[in-house]
């Protein structure tokens, strides 16, 4: 797999924006105030890096998934927590972007794409991100208006978006969850409540809540997509947002590991470059091992996703594997730094908290285990 | 079988400490985190109740116990979900050297006032260039009239705000082997040239007041030198059992304790298709951690009774530091899967611990200075 020429392009231009915009102590007083880098994502917006796979005519890039996935890899590479500000800027906007009127899309993916919004979206009602089996949050229509009555959980940038996509069951239960739609609120609307979080194990710039929606109203035309296709459409969200999340693992591990080798090749213990050591010879190895397999799995989906052949099962593989590299690679570097890697001052510990979020969210490794092996082992007789 | 044998005394003394923890400890806990130091009262209180330096003989203040009392103090603390109260740094590594190399002049000065909570102790070894490599310690102790110049700075030094009373290991450069230049030193907060550096910010232990310590022609007097001079390697290898034995009891209450909570969890949140536990592979995954944790407190407990048989195991406390410390971080991870995004929450007490435990597998001796003993005691 080789980038072409134009992604080689937007690949730098991403490094050199992160190297001049990104400062770790700046980071680590959002972090400490909980603040999110409005600026920087207005910066990053200017410079294109906020929707590149979303059309033109919207603002986007008009590009693909590898291209996103190059530069949520060079932002998280240079700076975990602030990469994955910027990447989840837009996280919702995925999902108006492919199912949305056009009306809609104007209205919002042009802000968020100009990085003057941030996106919401409100799937999961339990603990698990990807688990819909627990679905309870009602859309009634009443003349021209759905009326919205819920409780969505750990809902990102929850309490800070300019809208929200909220998964709602649209007729009564029953076994195919085939009465769901996925419907725009705006955050103005009277009945909703936002409860934030509190403070996190990662990514405590970025907002996380859960939104009670309390017969909340909204047109009939705030309906995205199809009625009757929310879980499929929520599902194609999660496919596509796997990758990208996959993306972010990737270069926060590169990342921790930039760090540590070039700790290793200049710390002395024993008279000896820590880089001299065969233990430490060989968990460099591991290292750089595992960010290459999780980086190709990554981008083999990402290619797959662009040229139209998106595979959920591919999907599901790069974000567990790569988040779980993530863990591991960005542990090792702490080990490597000793004493100095559990010290905010050297971020490698920031990253490996960062990391750890991404195997939490978007279904952990069981559930990825349980959504490829749906695919693998298909209907039994 | 119970490998240790708790008296009713002990059982007494758990049961005291637990009532005391829920009481003056537990509902600080989140304060302290934010603040991050620990109040010198409530060691004050910790002490007078008889919970600090539980081992330490009567006649010097001590508990008149033995090392399960340690143990008990160190477990208890770990259900109070947070690691900033080092008690046992202190009571079990710290006044451990005043109480075998002080004159006992020293002794009756100092004691006492470590086991009311009066006076809070640190050790302080590492240095910013000598971490894993003790050896290439700078921190220089030159005599000079009838005292000893301390120069040089040491890092990571735990209770580096709140200490009263330090134990620094420096060297003489007169010394004419590298091995026989190293001795220990007490030296007093307040000394002229000793300072304290900025509060460190770190990953987790929050509560707990890690910081550097600058010595800048700090002058003690002789007398303070614990032992003879240039048996500070000598001290630090008899030391180094319990430091790494006492590491591998927090880490395997930290694991134990995790598990609790990720058990209960899991019995008690609905999945997809009933208790998160009827899920096969959740249930798995809470077995194999059980096992683990399992191992672990066997190897620990076999470990604590030799120890307090007085036998020498340093390969066997050194694998049990490397092992426990890495097998709390395995459980405190995977626990974290199993609440899903719950995990990511602080108000989860085990994110908390997830965050403390992964300093274990560093302090007291990396990991692979560990192996590195093993390696150089039992295969080459």
């Amino acid at each position: 797999m080789e980038l072409t020429r134009s992604q080689k392009e937007i690949q730098k231009a991403a490094q050199e924006f992160a190297k001049g915009e990104f400062d770790k102590e700046v980071t680590v007083e959002l972090e400490q105030s909980r603040s999110y880098p409005a600026e920087l994502l207005q910066k990053a917006a200017e410079l294109g890096f906020v929707g590149l796979q979303f059309a033109e005519e919207y603002g986007g890039g008009g590009l693909g998934l590898v291209d996103a996935c190059l530069v949520a890899e060079a932002l998280c590479r240079k700076d975990s927590t602030m990469g994955s500000a910027v990447v989840l800027a837009a996280f919702g906007a995925e999902c108006l972007h492919r199912f949305g009127d056009k009306k809609m899309k104007e209205q919002y993916l042009e802000q968020v794409t100009a990085g003057k919004m941030l996106a919401g979206i409100a799937l999961g009602e339990s603990d698990r991100g990807d688990d819909f089996t627990v679905l309870d949050t009602t859309a009634t229509r009443s003349d021209n208006e759905w009326i919205i009555n819920g409780k969505k959980r750990y809902v990102t940038n929850g309490g800070a978006a300019g809208f929200y996509l909220v998964l709602c069951r649209t007729e009564a239960k029953h076994a195919e969850n085939s009465g769901v739609a996925l419907i725009l609120v705006e955050p103005d609307r009277p009945g909703i409540t936002v409860a934030d979080l509190g403070d996190k194990l990662a990514l405590n710039s970025v907002a996380l809540a859960d939104i009670t929606f309390a017969d909340v109203r909204v047109p009939l035309t705030n309906l995205v997509g199809k009625e009757g296709q929310g879980l499929a459409q929520a599902r194609a969200f999660l496919d596509e947002v796997k990758i990208l999340a996959a993306a972010r693992a990737v270069g926060i591990a590169a990342g921790a590991f930039d760090r540590a080798l070039a700790y290793v090749k200049q710390r002395e213990q024993f008279e000896r470059k820590l880089a001299q050591f065969q233990i430490t010879r060989h968990k460099i190895a591991d290292m750089a091992t595992k960010i290459e397999l999780a980086r190709l799995i990554t981008y083999r989906a990402a290619a797959d996703f662009d040229k139209g052949k998106a595979d959920p099962t591919l999907s599901a593989m790069a974000k567990m594997t790569a988040a779980r590299m993530a863990v591991e690679v960005a542990d090792e570097a702490i080990q490597l730094f000793g004493g100095y890697g559990y010290m905010t001052e050297q971020e490698v510990e920031r990253y490996y908290r960062d990391a750890k979020t991404i195997e939490l969210c978007l279904g952990t490794r069981e559930s990825q285990k349980d959504r490829i092996a749906d695919l693998v082992i298909g209907k039994l007789k | 079988m119970q490998l240790l044998s708790y008296t009713e005394d002990h059982h007494r003394f758990r049961a005291r400490l637990r009532k005391f923890l829920a009481e003056e400890v537990t509902p600080h806990v989140d304060q302290w985190e934010k603040e991050h130091i620990i109040p010198r009262a409530v060691w004050q209180k910790m002490g007078r109740a008889g919970f600090i330096c539980p081992a330490l003989p009567k006649e010097y203040g001590g508990g008149g116990g033995d090392f399960l009392h340690a143990v008990i103090v160190i477990e208890e603390i770990a259900r109070t979900n947070h690691s900033g109260l080092a008690t046992p740094l202190h009571s079990d590594i710290v006044v451990p050297y005043l109480e075998s190399y002080a004159t006992e002049e020293l002794k009756r000065k100092y004691l006492p006032g470590c086991a009311c909570g009066d006076i809070i102790t640190a050790v302080a070894m590492t240095e910013p260039n000598a971490g894993s490599d003790l050896a290439s310690m700078q921190t220089t102790a030159e005599e000079d009239g009838g005292e000893i110049v301390l120069n040089g700075s040491k890092t990571f030094i735990t209770n580096g705000i709140n200490c009263d009373l330090v134990v620094v290991a420096a060297k003489d450069p007169r010394a004419a082997e590298a091995h026989q230049a190293l001795s220990l030193y007490l030296v007093e907060a307040g000394t002229p040239g000793f300072s304290r550096g900025r509060r460190l910010e770190k990953m987790g232990y929050h509560s707990q007041d890690t910081a550097e310590l600058f010595f800048n022609n700090c002058r003690i007097p002789k007398s303070n030198r614990l032992g003879a001079a240039g048996t500070g390697f000598y001290m630090l290898m008899e030391k180094l059992q319990q430091e790494r034995l006492v590491v591998a009891v927090m880490a395997v209450a930290a694991a134990e304790g995790i598990l609790e909570q990720a058990m209960r969890y899991c019995r008690e949140t609905m999945g997809p298709k009933g208790p998160l536990n009827r899920s096969q592979a959740l249930a798995f995954a809470l077995v194999e951690m059980s096992t683990e944790v399992k191992i672990g407190r066997t190897f620990l407990d076999k470990l604590i009774v030799e120890h307090m048989a007085g036998s020498r195991i340093i390969v066997e406390t050194s694998m049990a530091k490397y092992w426990t410390s890495e097998m709390a971080k395995r459980i405190a991870d995977r626990a974290l899967d199993l609440f899903s995004q719950a995990g990511a929450l602080e108000k989860t007490p085990i994110v908390r611990t997830f965050r403390d435990v992964r300093v274990m597998s560093i302090f007291a001796g990396t990991n692979e200075i560990m192996k590195g003993i093993i390696a150089k005691m039992k295969i080459n």
